[in-house]
């Protein structure tokens, strides 16, 4: 019964809307009235631009945060709070424009800089985003987000030893000349790797960012570590996490914001957007296990930060799938990447010997690849019935080639275009603080500041 | 006048504390300190990254009592900060010169 008002309520409204539209387009034969959006697609929008955008901080803040030594806690929350601002403004000014502009296969183009024609053109006006129901600032903001985390999550492989200044100039780059090229190429309407561009030659899965988000940030990670060299002390003198509890409250927060950031991703209210949602959290949970399981097993105790680990491990792991990928499988997903994860972050890492302080690469790298190329298998038409078979299990292990090309477009950008950007600001700023501030630790030395104080 | 320096195990605090208060010695000071004797510290993993822990946590606790009142003392802190297991901890003794209450400025044994 209140369910049928409840219909009621909302028909009237509805009809009252229409009129009140329909009136106000006679009278003043207003330029092409105002569309109507969306209710529930705004609403749900609108809620997980704010989700995405607390995984930036609190989320990783806290869970990087807790893994430095304490002398560097706040280097690690300044890093994700100012790019917070700073990648903000990019965006507004012409980020969004040169990932979302334009009909190009490869790069947006200047349309909208300055927002132009994502504000409201007239009083009241506000551009719609295609057929979406929602507006296109409301679009931008939430895409916005994913600018901020992309390079925030690179923070992790130079942490404890980047110059404060470097690193902001290193993050305007590298979201001009990696982020924004393949985010047009892997999400624009016209993008050579985009899914639904039929005509693109590549029609690669990538619902929330497993390419464009993960692999970029991850393998730019490794070259970051590789380029920049350890941390002094590296493999002589103890460096384990200040303060687990932080990581483990910033894991649980970015397991949360994930559902908008996956969910959101659908940008609608719909079973598109609960196929993110559940997938995403049976994939962190399967994640979450299988990590602390191989601990238990392996090494005889389950570790609270495995479990942190695993929980991320499984979230990176399904974000290119979780918009074609169901929740049974988005599980078997989880449990095969987060046991490739588990080998980079513990294994690979110590012969290799690079000095990925926070396992940047271990974590999103390996991740993102290992999820892109397992959308390829699992991705089924089940989800939205898109009219053609999607993934292997839909017996088109064709897709398994436009998933690797994507991985491999996203490998070549971030480790061209991150050598580039490193080698150059190497020789102009340098990218280290010197040795006496490293051992002093950044937050004093850079910031002027301690995170703890006892008295 | 004696100080007494105790390094014990957390847990074993109150009982020090309240066995020493039943007693009538009142007043001393904690701290949190890290060392090893003869007890082993252990390993701790990070994602496969592993250290070995040798200083390990212990409260040190200390007070200050007239001579007489040393034996006493001492005994009680063995008998409650005890376990029998090795990394109990260990008492050290050492004389005071003097002792001032800062309020009012009295010296030596009535300022304890």
């Amino acid at each position: 019964m209140l369910a049928r008002m409840r219909y009621w309520g909302l028909a009237t409204t509805a009809m009252l809307l229409c009129c009140s539209n329909s009136v106000f387009a006679e009278e003043t034969a207003a330029p092409a009235a105002a569309p109507a959006f969306d209710t529930g697609n705004v609403a749900w929008m609108l809620t997980s631009s704010a989700l995405v955008l607390m995984m930036t901080a609190p989320g990783l803040a806290l869970f990087y945060g807790g893994l430095v030594r304490k002398k560097n806690i706040l280097s690690v929350f300044m890093q994700c709070l100012f790019l917070m601002g700073l990648m903000s403004v990019i965006w507004a000014v012409y980020g969004f424009s040169l990932s979302f502009g334009g009909t190009s296969p490869y790069i947006g183009n200047f349309d909208h800089v300055l927002l132009k024609d994502i504000l409201p053109t007239a009083p009241g006006v506000w551009p719609a985003q295609g057929t979406t129901g929602i507006p296109k600032a409301l679009f931008m903001a939430f895409q916005g987000m994913f600018f901020i985390i992309t390079p925030a999550l690179i923070c992790g492989a130079f942490a404890e030893r980047m110059k404060f200044s470097t690193m902001c100039v290193f993050m305007i780059l590298w979201g001009t000349f990696v982020y924004c090229p393949i985010a047009h190429w892997v999400w624009a309407d016209t993008g050579w790797l985009c899914e639904w561009n039929t005509a693109a030659p590549y029609r690669a899965i990538d619902f929330a960012g497993g390419t464009v988000v993960h692999i970029t940030s991850g393998i730019s990670a490794l070259v970051c570590c590789l380029i920049m060299g350890k941390r002094l002390g590296f493999g002589q003198e103890p460096m384990p996490p200040h303060n687990l509890t932080y990581t483990a409250v910033g894991a649980a927060m970015l397991w949360m914001g994930w559902f908008g950031f996956n969910g959101g991703s659908a940008v609608g209210s719909n079973a598109l957007a609960v196929n993110g949602m559940v997938s995403t959290h049976f994939a962190a949970a399967a994640g979450l296990i299988t990590w602390a399981g191989l601990e238990w097993i392996q090494r005889g105790k389950a570790s609270v930060l495995g479990a942190c680990s695993g929980a991320v491990a499984g979230l990176v792991l399904i974000t290119p799938g979780s918009g074609t990928v169901t929740a049974m499988w988005a599980m078997v997903l989880a449990v095969i990447g987060t046991c490739v994860c588990y080998w980079a972050c513990t294994t690979l890492k110590s012969k290799m010997k690079y000095d990925d302080s926070l396992d940047a690469f271990g974590v999103h790298g390996v991740g993102g690849i290992t999820g892109a190329l397992l959308t390829g298998v699992f991705a089924t038409e089940m989800v939205t019935n898109p009219g053609r078979k999607l993934g292997g299990i839909d017996g088109n292990w064709a897709q398994l080639v436009p998933q690797a090309v994507s991985v491999a477009a996203a490998i070549g950008i971030a480790v061209v275009g991150t050598t580039v950007i490193l080698k150059i600001l190497d020789a102009t700023m340098g990218l280290r603080v010197t040795q006496d501030d490293e051992v002093q630790g950044l937050d004093v030395t850079q910031h002027g500041e301690e995170g703890y104080i006892f008295y | 006048m004696k100080k007494i320096e105790a390094v014990i195990r957390h847990f074993k605090l109150e009982e020090v504390k309240n066995a020493l208060t039943a007693a009538n010695i009142v007043g001393m000071t904690v701290t949190e300190v890290r060392g090893f004797g003869r007890q082993r510290g252990h390993k701790e993993q990070y994602r496969g990254a592993e250290y070995t822990v040798d200083f390990l946590p212990k409260l040190k606790v200390e007070l200050v009592v007239n001579d007489e009142e040393v034996e006493k003392a001492v005994k009680i802190i063995i008998e409650s900060a005890r376990t029998g297991k090795v990394g109990d901890g260990k008492i050290f003794i050492t004389p005071i010169d003097e002792v001032v209450r800062i309020r009012t400025g009295e010296t030596g044994s009535t300022a304890i």
